[in-house]
């Protein structure tokens, strides 16, 4: 069972709430993909549609929020986004995004290490979102960040896991869990992570704009099963030369003359 | 008076509450969070929050988000 800041979650996959076509999809897919950890986002109420709450089609007694503080483009933003996520929900937890460019949407190294020693200060259970650096990993870690979130790509990108190698030095080294986040566009994609190790992955863009949402998190929720599974039945070592299946005493003919023969 | 909501300009009269503008909005209290002059505002102060002339309010709310 994945444990973060001693809470227990029954699935590995986290689930985004954005980009859904409607109210009634998100919610149907969220079901199907067995995630009781969703992230939401802070934004101005809108004075014109006054009844559009997004909380009121989520299950609050079942599903753990962990708010975001996307559109944060500094730790100063991050931390007062912080404040009314916890104002708003009365939950410590929070998915901290520092992102100073809009068009890569690559999260600040520097300010979100400074908003997580902030927050963590505060008594927020902090999941910072970060580039694949193993040894900024370990600083927030030391920070007091309660798990990592690495990339694999950019946000809403669907390219999968571009950052292989850095996720797995992240994954060996950490203390605390690692949720793959961000370009996870395929099961196999999710697959792939939690076969690595990864303790969780998040999926938002990929759920939400497939086809047909509810079956692609259903497809998700097996790929994260699956992957993890062979984690823990631990996978055979690789080789850049051939070993045979097949046994290799008791072969027939020295040249494999009787199988000729008899072709 | 006027404060600034969200952005907007908007006309209230004089010791109008925080509670009484989210009535006027027609936002239910419990699905928003208050910030005032950039100090957020708990639940069980809207009532007694009385607003001010030039104040800057924001209301946030939860949205979709990854």
């Amino acid at each position: 069972m994945l444990t973060i800041a001693d809470t227990t979650f029954s699935s590995r996959l986290f689930v985004g709430t954005g980009k859904f076509a409607s109210a009634d999809v998100m919610r149907r897919a969220i079901e199907a993909s067995g995630a009781d950890m969703v992230t939401v986002a802070l934004r101005r109420v809108d004075l014109d549609n006054p009844e559009d709450d997004i909380m009121s089609h989520l299950d609050r007694d079942r599903l753990h929020f962990l708010p975001n503080t996307s559109g944060a483009r500094n730790a100063g933003e991050a931390v007062r986004l912080a404040r009314l996520a916890r104002a708003a929900t009365g939950t410590e937890w929070l998915k901290l995004e520092v992102t100073p460019d809009p068009r890569t949407l690559l999260p600040d190294p520097i300010d979100t290490l400074k908003a997580t020693e902030e927050l963590a200060r505060e008594g927020f259970i902090v999941l910072p979102y970060i580039n694949a650096d193993p040894i900024l990993a370990l600083r927030l870690q030391d920070a007091g960040a309660a798990a990592v979130m690495p990339l694999g790509a950019p946000i809403g990108t669907n390219l999968g896991i571009r950052t292989a190698l850095q996720v797995g030095i992240i994954i060996e080294q950490a203390r605390v869990p690692v949720v793959v986040d961000a370009g996870i566009g395929a099961p196999s994609h999710a697959a792939l992570a939690m076969e690595m190790g990864a303790d969780a992955v998040l999926v938002n863009t990929a759920i939400a704009v497939a086809g047909d949402p509810v079956r692609m998190a259903r497809a998700f929720r097996q790929a994260v099963e699956s992957g993890r599974e062979a984690f823990e039945a631990g996978l055979g070592a690789c080789s850049t030369v051939a070993r045979a299946s097949s046994p290799e005493s008791g072969i027939i003919g020295e040249n494999l003359d009787f199988i000729q023969e008899g072709a | 008076m006027q404060i600034i909501c969200n952005g907007q300009r908007r006309e209230l009269e004089e010791d109008t509450s925080l509670a009484m503008m989210l009535g006027i909005l027609n936002l239910d209290p419990n699905t928003v969070v208050a910030e005032v002059n950039k100090k957020i505002i708990e639940r069980d102060q809207y009532e007694d929050l009385r607003l001010r002339d030039g104040d800057r309010v924001e209301l946030i709310r939860f949205v979709g988000g990854g």
